[in-house]
């Protein structure tokens, strides 16, 4: 008998990966990877790159194909059986408008850049794991908007997601926090999404948030949520191979990624702060504080991450101790300012209600109570007095995170942190000294941001007047934005629970 | 304290991987969470092939561990026989 063995995993791997790859001689290599030298990072050897997983084109498919499978079938039954009625509470589904809206884009941005950077790199198995990735990108982009488009059914804020995401003010935080990675070479983008994003940040946004969706009666985006986020394991394994492989490679390397390192981290856990209030004042049933998962995944995983990449010259992100100063603040400084421009964003806020008040103060303690405790009893105050307060006037943006400036001192919570920078005549203003630190290094990338509060004074927004403005963002007034009470949203789900009620009884 | 750590679905189809994961890692802690269970386990966390067989009561292949996984904490080794999760330093 002359059976043929079957191959082993490492070997199909080499055959159907490397193996692939040739060397070329038509045309120079750097013609054919022409943004591999301006970065700075030098490359000795290409085929120093570690493999992250051994996953096949074939076997990529099978498995990708096997969980597009379960997720739709999950989406069918979810669909059929009505199960929107059985979420815990309407004010849930502005998480998933801010998902949307402000995720979902990032998504497309994401593929888009992985297919980019990927095509750059000399490398067979780093551009078959960035081509993997740059597929994955767009299924998440393409499941979320189904699974999301159900709950567009029946409720309000979700029907021009794409058009808001280019437009309105809060999604440009987002949005440029991926235009700047995508405009960055292709190293960069390694290090700020592969890496920062996917490696050390990713897991807060995923991990903790769908399983408040679970935990909330929303099948559909858990398990979104979690197909999603099991591609991201191969994500995060190839960051870090290829952060691996840049610090290997050459010496003169390091400072370079850790300046990355130090920039990427704080663009992002300055995104992530949305995430902060989805965690502490979206989901109406808590799994965890903002607090506690960024122990979990930041302090923990992150510490023994950079413990581990210590011997390769590199520290913990440079204002990592800021975002610790500021774990049991920044969802309530965030939460309070999209409550005071409710009038201008596509989702619903409130006055949390006093449970949920108090699980606030229980999860960050007496000083928490002190500072805001008065502000939400004031604003309730004035809520019924039929004066809900909206802040008529624009925010000042930070000129990199393009966040409004509500963040506070790291020492000093009572305190609005505001920093400075002048270049070629001009003043430019920054939340934190992690945003300041970003403008400094290149400021003529950031002079050219658009600020959305500036691109309204000068009549680049649809017009001078808030309507005006509205419209052009593809905001409804009266039924996408505003507070939760009274709102369609509000009326849709106390008839559903009267529904309920009447059957019951 | 540096875990090597594995975040897994929490349901039927994974039960006997983490089981397997349990039995080939005493020392490991299992978090349960809605949803999912995050298994930390000091430095290194092995998943052998034999064992998860034994488990689940049919062949298993190493890269099913992708219909599996959520999310994970350390560098990657992987094999036909075993997937281990570890810190270097």
């Amino acid at each position: 008998m002359n059976a043929i063995k079957k191959m082993s995993l490492r070997d199909r791997y080499r055959v159907l990966t490397r193996d692939l790859d040739w060397a070329p001689s038509y045309q120079p290599e750097n013609k054919i990877f022409p943004d591999m030298a301006f970065e700075g990072i030098k490359i000795t050897n290409w085929e120093g790159f570690n493999d992250p997983f051994r996953l096949t084109m074939d076997a990529y498919w099978k498995y990708q194909a096997e969980k597009e499978r379960k997720l739709y079938a999950v989406l069918d039954s979810f669909a059929q059986n009505n199960a929107q009625m059985g979420i815990t509470d309407a004010r849930y589904i502005t998480a998933l408008k801010l998902f949307l809206q402000g995720i979902s884009p990032c998504e497309y941005m994401a593929h888009r850049g992985f297919a980019h950077a990927g095509r750059q790199m000399r490398n067979a198995g780093l551009r078959v794991a960035a081509q993997m990735q740059a597929l994955d990108e767009l299924r998440h982009v393409q499941t979320q908007v189904h699974t999301i488009s159900h709950f567009n059914k029946h409720f309000n804020g979700m029907h021009s997601f794409r058009q808001m995401h280019d437009r309105v003010w809060y999604l440009s935080v987002p949005k440029s926090f991926f235009d700047d990675a995508f405009s960055a070479g292709p190293f960069e983008f390694m290090v700020a999404i592969g890496f920062s994003f996917e490696y050390v940040l990713t897991n807060l946004l995923f991990v903790p948030f769908m399983s408040g969706a679970a935990f909330n009666g929303d099948l559909a985006t858990v398990t979104f949520g979690f197909s999603a986020q099991s591609d991201e394991a191969r994500h995060m394994t190839l960051g870090l191979e290829a952060i691996k492989f840049m610090l290997e490679q050459h010496e003169d390397n390091v400072p370079i990624v850790q300046h990355w390192i130090d920039k990427w981290f704080w663009r992002g856990y300055r995104l992530l702060g949305l995430v902060a209030t989805m965690m502490d004042y979206m989901l109406p049933k808590k799994i965890m504080s903002w607090k506690e998962a960024w122990d979990i995944y930041f302090n923990d995983a992150g510490g023994a991450l950079f413990k581990d990449l210590a011997r390769y010259g590199i520290r913990m992100p440079k204002f990592a101790d800021v975002a610790d100063k500021e774990v049991d603040r920044v969802s309530t400084e965030l939460w309070t300012a999209l409550y005071s421009y409710s009038h201008a964003t596509a989702f619903h806020t409130w006055i949390p209600e006093e449970a949920e008040l108090e699980w606030l103060a229980k999860s960050y303690g007496p000083e928490w109570e002190k500072r805001y405790r008065p502000r939400f009893d004031f604003w309730k105050q004035r809520e019924a007095e039929g004066k809900r307060f909206f802040n008529p006037t624009l925010p000042q943006l930070c000129q990199v995170c393009q966040i409004p400036m509500v963040f506070t001192e790291p020492d000093d919570p009572s305190k609005i942190a505001f920093r400075e920078s002048t270049y070629n005549g001009e003043h430019y203003h920054f939340c934190s000294d992690g945003c300041k630190n970003i403008f400094d290094h290149e400021p003529e990338k950031y002079v050219q941001a658009w600020l959305p509060a500036h691109q309204i004074y000068q009549g680049n927004f649809g017009g001078a007047t808030m309507p005006e403005v509205l419209n052009w963002y593809g905001i409804v007034p009266g039924q996408d934005n505003g507070d939760y009470r009274g709102s369609e949203d509000e009326k849709t789900w106390l008839h559903w629970a009267a529904m309920r009620n009447r059957v019951a009884d | 304290m540096s875990n090597a750590s594995i975040t897994l679905y929490n349901n039927d189809e994974t039960r006997g991987l983490i089981a397997a994961i349990q039995k080939d890692n005493p020392a490991a802690k299992t978090n349960v969470y809605p949803g999912y269970v995050k298994i930390d386990c000091d430095k290194r966390l092995v998943i052998n092939r034999d064992s998860v067989e034994a488990e689940i009561g049919r062949t298993w292949d190493v890269n099913e561990i992708h219909l599996a996984v959520i999310s994970l904490a350390g560098h990657v080794d992987e094999d036909d026989d075993y997937f281990i999760i570890h810190w270097n330093h």
